[in-house]
Formats: C-alpha cells, sequence, structure tokens
C-alpha cells in the first residue's frame, strides 16, 4: 500500500531515529530534529518507536492515502486535517483510503511529525531510512519528498484510534527558549568577559538554521585570549588546527553568530567549539522557529546527566500512559 | 477584501533586492498566482503569490520584517 503525495510542503523529508555509527567517516548521524516527538508519534499509531515518519518543516503536505490507516502528528502545533476536517495534535486519528491528510497554518514549533500505522517502508541505507539530502542517502532517491512521490507503507495490525499523549507529557520550549550548554574543550579561548556575556546575552534563531545547524545572531561578538595562532590554525582567533565535532557542539566562526550542530551536522572542521547543548535539550532546538528568542544556560556535567535521566522517565511515563 | 498570509516564518521582502522596486504598490492590478514578496528561511526564498485576483491595497507588514505562520502579509480590494 501507498501514499501519494500531492504536495511536499517546504522541506518534507522521510526520518527515522538515524544512522549512528558513521560520523568518523563523515555521514551525519541524521534522524528527526526532535526525536521525543517522532517517538511519541510512532507510539500512538502502534508503530515500533524507532519506525520512519515524515518530518515536516514549517509548512504540511497533503497526502492521499491508498488505503485505510492511523494517523498520529506530534512536535509542531501544526493542525492536520483529513478532507478538510480538522483533527487533534498528539492524538491518533483514522484516515480512510481515499482521503487526503492536509494541514493548517504552523501555530507554534517548527517541526512536525506524522507517523503512520505501518511506518514508511523505503529501503534503509547504512541502517536508516532518514533522508541526508547532501549525501542523498535515505529517504526516496536520496531527497526530500516532491509532488507526485508514492510512498510505500509497511504492513500493521489494526489497533484502535483515539490515544494521546497527555499536554503535562508533551515537551515544547518556553519563550525565551532555554538552552542547556556544557562549555567543553575550548573554553578557555574566551575571555571571562566573552565567558559571561555569552549567557548573559539576548540571541534569537537566525533564519538560515536548518538540520545541519542552528545559528543565532543578537548577541555580542565574543573576545578571545590573545594567543600567537598554532601551526595549521587560520589566522582568525576563532580559528583552531582542524579538529573534531560532536552532535550538539557550539561553534562561533569569527566570534561573531554561535551555531549548534544538528542531525545533518559535518563532523570536524577549524572552528573552535566553545560547548555543547546537552542531548535532553537537542530535540527543542528542532522545535525553533527562526527569530524566536533564546537563552543559553550554563551547566556542569551532573546536571546535563540527571536531564538526560529526567528526559528517559519522560518517555518511561508515556510509554506506561499509552500500555 | 482578501488577505495574503505568510505560508511558513521567516523574514519577508517586499522586494527581491535592495536596488529592484516593491513587487506591487496601492493600486496595482493583482492576478491570480502573482508574486507579490518572498519569505526568506533556511537559506531559501519562497515567492509568496497571490491566491485571487484584485487590486493590491497595501503590504500590511515591513520589508525585511520577521513574519510568522498564517500572519497577514499584504491586502487586495476585490
Amino acid at each position: 500500500m501507498t501514499l501519494n503525495i500531492i504536495s511536499p510542503g517546504l522541506s518534507t523529508s522521510i526520518q527515522d531515529l538515524g544512522r549512528p555509527g558513521y560520523f568518523h567517516l563523515g555521514i551525519p548521524l541524521g534522524g528527526a530534529m526532535d526525536r521525543f516527538a517522532l517517538r511519541c508519534a510512532n507510539m500512538l499509531v502502534g508503530n515500533p518507536e524507532g519506525a520512519a515518519c515524515f518530518e515536516v518543516v514549517f509548512m504540511g503536505p497533503e497526502i492521499e492515502f491508498e488505503k485505510d490507516a492511523l494517523v498520529a502528528v506530534t512536535g509542531a502545533e501544526l493542525p492536520p486535517t483529513v478532507d478538510g476536517e480538522e483533527k487533534e495534535c498528539w492524538t491518533a486519528f483514522e484516515v480512510k483510503k481515499g482521503q487526503k491528510l492536509g494541514f493548517g497554518f504552523l501555530k507554534a514549533g517548527a517541526r512536525a511529525y506524522i507517523a503512520i500505522s505501518g511506518g514508511i517502508d523505503t529501503p534503509p541505507a547504512l541502517g536508516s531510512r532518514s533522508t541526508y539530502p547532501i549525501g542523498a542517502l535515505g529517504g526516496i532517491e536520496g531527497r526530500v519528498i516532491g509532488a507526485g512521490d508514492k510512498v510505500p507503507l509497511g504492513d500493521t495490525d489494526a489497533i484502535e484510534p483515539g490515544q494521546s499523549v497527555p499536554e503535562a507529557l508533551r515537551r515544547m520550549p518556553g519563550t525565551p527558549a532555554q538552552l542547556r550548554v556544557l562549555p567543553g574543550l575550548y573554553w578557555h579561548r574566551l575571555t571571562e568577559a566573552a565567558q559571561e556575556g555569552f549567557f548573559a546575552d539576548d540571541w534569537s534563531v537566525a533564519p538560515e538554521a536548518d538540520r545541519m545547524g542552528y545559528r543565532f545572531k543578537g548577541g555580542k561578538a565574543l573576545e578571545f585570549v590573545e594567543r600567537e595562532q598554532p601551526f595549521g590554525a587560520g589566522a582568525d582567533p576563532s580559528n583552531i588546527v582542524d579538529g573534531c565535532y560532536s552532535y550538539g557542539s557550539i561553534q562561533v566562526p569569527g566570534g561573531l553568530e554561535p551555531i549548534v550542530l544538528h542531525r545533518d551536522a559535518v563532523s570536524g572542521g577549524g572552528y573552535f567549539t566553545l560547548g555543547a547543548i546537552i542531548s535532553a535539550d537537542m530535540d527543542l532546538i528542532g522545535q525553533l522557529q527562526p527569530h524566536t528568542s533564546v537563552k543559553f544556560k550554563k551547566v556542569d556535567m551532573d546536571e546535563a546527566l540527571a536531564a538526560r535521566k529526567e528526559r528517559k522517565k519522560m518517555l518511561a511515563d508515556i510509554r506506561a500512559h499509552l500500555g | 477584501m482578501a488577505e495574503i498570509k505568510a505560508p511558513v516564518p521567516g523574514t519577508f521582502y517586499t522586494q527581491a533586492s535592495p536596488e529592484e522596486p516593491r513587487y506591487k504598490s496601492a493600486g496595482d492590478p493583482v492576478a491570480s498566482g502573482d508574486v507579490i514578496g518572498l519569505i526568506e528561511v533556511m537559506k531559501t526564498f519562497i515567492e509568496i503569490k497571490a491566491d485571487t485576483a484584485g487590486t493590491f491595497k497595501d503590504y500590511t507588514v515591513e520589508n525585511a520584517a520577521a513574519v510568522t505562520a498564517g500572519q497577514t502579509l499584504a491586502e487586495l480590494d476585490d
């Protein structure tokens, strides 16, 4: 059975939990920008948590169904419609054969996840169906979906619609969004004033933020501790001798606009990284619209691990709730 | 009166570049499908098109303003 893509939206891609294990070869993790939302969407329709979904950014697609299916939309508040009739987000609903799934205007957040019972069944690449367009990997022919595409679905046992994730267990960024940062290897390169300024300043999401990296603007330029640049590093004080980048690491080219590397990031390069966003907050970044206000908050390793534990508990609570 | 709304959030431009005039001015005829502005988001520029015909009234947001999805960008008189 297949889904017919009538209109694709702005940049709708097939994503699962990604393909860890190849970053040292320059192949990024990939997968949903908000993995929490993807897991929830799959749970609501009775799929394995890591089944492939559509990741929709800002503007929804229109999809015709060739068979009855159960659908759930989580993450961004992007109101789904079935033949024009509005449905709830974070709640499983039925779409019948021949009906069309559409969407209203985005109300909050940035990325919605559409899970369909059976899961999207495109051929995996390196163990994942996630689309990495720059590497032409995964998805349909390694690209975002287009009008006229036919998307295959896996088989499933019928389960009941109506399951819902309670509001208290949904996770969206606040206003301003707070992103917790663990300072890293190159933290000492910044002057004390710059270290403090980074956390004190008000930042906002730059419009060019995407799956590779989220760029922030509006804070003061960072000042670096003076040094003679080592052999092999560029002349700019934000340069280092090429090194590895981690998922979530924060580079600041020229000391001007911080960029948080996300699921489709490059794996190395010549910019210093002042630290990393803690893993528990990476999903929140996937829900930031351009121009959203952001504050960075300094945490230590204990706080970062506690936050990770808390997030795992939230998922466990949802699993328990949905039985 | 018809409103043209932003399909996506981003930065709205009333002109294709700083050197060029605005896409539409008050009183201009608008055909369905005419481009009335651009929204920049995720390193791409999306053309914003009128979905009905009419007479251009005015933009309701400034050039280079931050906009949200569903926000009214311009108005047309029938």
